[in-house]
């Protein structure tokens, strides 16, 4: 328990040092770009075949749960939209990014620490956490959001099209599911937890990796714990953030 | 000048420096030797200030690093270059952008001075033609030399190498020694270098300091080496048979 806190201490410092007054910002404007690709940009296949399936597989579900009589066949649209936007497109992608893009970050910057990057940076005067985190946690919390968009849009296709090719329904049906009873404000809570768990994910897998020590062996334990913390913390902050904003 | 003035350091109860007072002089190569764990890179790093000592005072020139914070110890910092054991590049940047970044980052300077001045710093440790690669294109003694160039992008008034000659080749080893010690009169820098290497000891040697044990054990010039009489320092520098005998045909 006391490890526990004195991690979170040290988490707490870290961000200090992150967000403190960057050096210069043309070279973080560039750095910043350069993250959105590796970090955004790249991940965008991987989001695209899950939330396709998963949004096929959830109108799949929902067609053979909802069998019934006196339930329309446009609650399949409707429920694959909720889901989608309520919890798969944020929460699911997010814990699916925590592995891609979280031991990504901390391998990244644990193997900068054991091969003395870090101490070399600082040498110049560089305060190495802002120079190497920040961009990061920018881009993330930048390009997460968009992703979770583009991937309540591809899972509602992916739905639609077993919906319409799989013979469950007519596509006129899905369409106006998805239309059915639809609050906007959901779209934004969305998008908010897209970001919370965006600063999750980087800033915990980034601390891990910050303070790794050892050799490669050790990389690969903070890479583990990376992933590890990062998901844990996105399911506590889920349950507050559906608490707090109730959809 | 960079002083250390009764520094100690304790690693987990364990006490690694042991009231280390000891002079670096400028212009000269100033060398730290000692086996390995004696603590020579503990008192490398607390010299520059990435291990902060738990008693003691170290000075450059004048000022006391050790009572300056964070923001304060950026403006020496500025004046300090470091050359690590495994070159310490970023994996990231070409070899181009890595001897650039401290300009990037701490100078004014137009885009054609910054090229400037990387193709100066290239060409003084011969790699015109690298700078496009990677560091997981370079050999060894390139990694090196790279590391050299980015040292002195900002021209130091400190230079600290740790072990700059580990994992290389007899000659490539010479190359460095003196690229490090012709780097050192051109510029009037303080330079400290760590090793465990004899050759580069008796090569460029000019003021060396024996750790052992966490306690400064002897200090002198290459030509006092030979005449020592103390039994760790000769247990230490002339471990081989061929540096026994050439300690005897010195006598």
């Amino acid at each position: 328990m006391i490890k526990l806190f004195e991690h979170i201490g040290k988490y707490f410092m870290l961000l200090a040092k992150v967000f403190s007054r960057p050096e210069k910002g043309r070279i973080y404007r560039r750095r910043i770009m350069f993250e959105m690709e590796a970090l955004g940009f790249n991940s965008i296949s991987l989001t695209a075949i899950i939330s396709t399936f998963i949004g096929a597989v959830v109108a799949l579900q929902m067609a053979i749960t909802l069998e019934s009589p006196f339930i329309p066949k446009f609650m399949i649209g409707y429920a694959t939209r909720e889901v989608m936007i309520l919890e798969f497109s944020s929460t699911v992608v997010a814990l699916i990014l925590a592995g891609k893009v979280g031991s990504n970050i901390a391998s990244e910057i644990g193997t900068m620490r054991i091969t003395e990057q870090i101490d070399a940076l600082e040498i110049m005067g560089v305060n190495s956490a802002s120079y190497l985190i920040l961009p990061k946690v920018v881009a993330t919390v930048v390009f997460f959001p968009i992703l979770t968009l583009f991937s309540i849009f591809v899972g509602i296709i992916g739905g639609y099209v077993i919906a319409r090719w799989g013979g469950l329904m007519l596509p006129g049906d899905y369409i106006e599911g998805l239309f059915y009873y639809f609050e906007p404000f959901s779209i934004t809570y969305a998008l908010v937890k897209g970001a919370v768990f965006a600063f999750i994910i980087t800033s915990i897998s980034a601390y891990c990796g910050y303070y790794a020590k050892g050799n490669s062996l050790e990389v690969g334990r903070a890479s583990t714990r990376a992933v590890v913390a990062s998901s844990v913390t996105i399911m506590i902050f889920d349950l507050i953030l559906t608490q707090i904003m109730r959809v | 000048m960079i002083r250390a003035d009764h520094i100690s350091k304790t690693f987990e109860g364990r006490t690694v420096l042991k009231d280390i007072t000891v002079e670096f002089d400028t212009g000269k190569t100033n060398l730290i030797i000692g086996r390995s764990g004696s603590g020579k890179t503990v008192l490398l790093k607390s010299l520059v200030g990435l291990h902060d000592v738990d008693q003691g005072k170290i000075f450059y020139d004048d000022v006391c690093y050790t009572d300056l914070n964070f923001r304060e110890r950026k403006a020496i910092r500025k004046d300090i270059g470091m050359i690590f054991q495994g070159g310490a590049l970023l994996d990231s940047s070409t070899v181009r952008e890595n001897v650039r970044l401290p300009l990037d980052l701490f100078t004014e300077m137009s885009e054609g001075e910054k090229r400037d001045r990387v193709d100066f710093c290239l060409e003084r440790v011969r790699l015109q033609g690298a700078d496009h690669l990677y560091p997981s294109e370079l050999s060894g003694g390139m990694v090196k030399r790279v590391a050299i160039a980015r040292a002195i992008v900002l021209n130091p008034r400190y230079l600290f190498c740790d072990e700059p000659n580990s994992g290389l080749d007899p000659q490539t080893s010479v190359v460095i020694d003196n690229l490090i010690h012709d780097i050192t009169k051109e510029f009037n820098i303080t330079t400290i270098i760590n090793t465990h290497d004899m050759n580069s000891v008796m090569e460029i040697g000019e003021k060396i300091v024996y750790i052992h044990e966490g306690n400064k054990w002897w200090e002198g010039t290459k030509d006092d080496i030979l005449l020592s009489e103390n039994r760790e320092l000769n247990d230490f520098v002339f471990a081989s048979a061929m540096a026994k005998r050439a300690k005897s045909v010195a006598k």
